[in-house]
């Protein structure tokens, strides 16, 4: 499958082939620019390949109506995107909501995710995303995902920007929930340690082509330069 | 004195009538026209210009304009009315459209992630978080509206601006003041009371 944009030379994503298993986690990693992004873009039809085609659950995203197929796909992005006008519960009730769910069917969903992330209810439900902390808006990102319990679940560096005590907080509870929830989940990072921590499987991406694709005790193995450069970010500390 | 209160009083009412009717107008005009530019850079690009052209045109020529144009045109309130309306239209029409588009990107990714339609992603999540910029536009417009609209008695359409114009023709501050205080007072009142609700719009 290949993406490209029209008065760019070198398409983002080239001649790129890749299955995701159910119930697993692949980790994209890659510096930025990779085309990470761009593959998971592609995945919920915000982007259609320019050649090739993008199975999910055995139909082509274009054969797919884009609408349903998102929200048949969870969605989560650095900085959450939590509309700052709705409550959390709006929030995290908003695909459920767009389904058509009753109300009081919404309001015990909410209650549940909520408790899922690790925020009460009680606490947390009527709060504006202004009035919570960056974990804590990251956690509601993540139960808005969960909202109409879909079967895949794609993460763009959910905690990218977050501080860093937080950010080791967020991505072992979420190595757990992952175990837990038995989704099909799509990873994009670039911090190997979080790669290894959560992937079942991790694929680095350089300039759009897959260079490594590896389960994470075999991946620090590979004889690649790019692999090299990503295993030099473990020993120098926090990578950038 | 007692006529002359009663004759302000009236003239007060002409003016916010006058006021009313165009804002009224220009709203619909404008904010529905800066929904429809954000996804259309040439229609944007020609309203906006249009719409500023109509700001640089001075508010008695731009009167004086309209008096011969059929339908629209002749002496009185209607008259005064278009020219209102037209110099509404570029606040509130810049303003809806740059609420509508200064929206943080990744709420408006989400918002298409999550498998909103563009109509829902329009009403549900740029309208209300683009209202408190809307309404300042909105808030712009009046104020210059209750201003511009004292000139509107200069081709018969009644309001403040009578005793203004007349006051000048007499000489005599008295009169002037009679016309330019009240209508100093709405702007302000106007100005105040929807910043007020604006405010409280913007704290949502």
């Amino acid at each position: 499958m290949t993406y490209s944009v029209k008065g760019r030379s070198a398409p983002l994503i080239s001649k790129l082939s890749v299955s995701v298993n159910s119930k697993e986690t692949l980790v994209l990693l890659g510096r930025s620019g990779s085309g990470k992004t761009t593959l998971l873009r592609l995945i919920n039809r915000m982007l259609v390949p320019s050649s090739g085609e993008v199975v999910v659950e055995g139909k082509s995203t274009v054969d797919w109506d884009a609408i349903r197929l998102r929200r048949h796909i969870g969605y989560v992005i650095q900085e959450a995107g939590l509309f700052p006008h709705f409550t959390v519960a709006e929030n995290v009730g908003l695909v459920p909501g767009l389904e058509k769910w009753d109300p009081g069917r919404i309001s015990k969903r909410t209650d549940e995710l909520l408790r899922i992330v690790g925020l009460d209810p009680k606490e947390f439900a009527q709060r504006r995303p202004a009035q919570l902390s960056g974990g804590q808006r990251q956690r509601v990102g993540v139960a808005r995902a969960l909202g109409a319990d879909p079967s895949i679940l794609l993460m763009d560096e959910p905690f990218g920007a977050l501080d860093p005590v937080t950010r080791s907080e967020l991505q072992h509870e979420f190595s757990e929930l992952a175990r837990r929830l038995g989704k099909t989940i799509v990873f994009v990072t670039h911090d190997l340690r979080e790669a290894l921590l959560l992937g079942s499987r991790i694929v680095l991406l350089q300039t759009g082509r897959i260079v490594a694709n590896a389960k994470p005790e075999e991946f620090l193995r590979i004889d690649h330069p790019e692999v090299k450069a990503f295993s030099a970010t473990l020993h120098t500390g926090t990578p950038a | 004195m007692v006529t002359h209160r009663s004759e302000i009083w009236s003239a007060t009412l002409d003016h916010v009538g006058l006021v009313l009717i165009a804002m009224s107008i220009a709203i619909v005009i404008a904010v529905p026209l800066g929904m429809f530019i954000v996804q259309r850079p040439a229609l944007r690009t020609f309203s906006l210009g249009v719409a500023s052209v109509f700001q640089t045109i001075p508010s008695l020529a731009l009167f004086g304009f309209l008096i011969p144009i059929p339908f629209i045109g002749g002496i009185g309130p209607r008259t005064a009315i278009v020219a209102l309306v037209l110099y509404a239209l570029l606040p509130i029409l810049r303003n809806t459209y740059v609420g509508l588009t200064s929206i943080d990107p990744a709420v408006l990714e989400a918002a298409e992630a999550m498998g909103m339609t563009n109509t829902q992603i329009l009403i549900r999540v740029r309208l209300p978080l683009a209202l408190g910029i809307i309404l300042a536009g909105i808030r712009t417009a009046t104020v210059i509206t209750i201003g511009v609209a004292t000139i509107a008695a200069a081709i018969g359409a009644g309001g403040l601006g009578t005793f203004i114009f007349r006051g000048v023709a007499m000489v005599s501050d008295a009169v002037i003041l009679a016309g330019a205080i009240p209508a100093a007072l709405l702007a302000i009142v106007a100005d105040l009371s929807l910043a007020l609700i604006e405010h409280r719009l913007r704290a949502l």
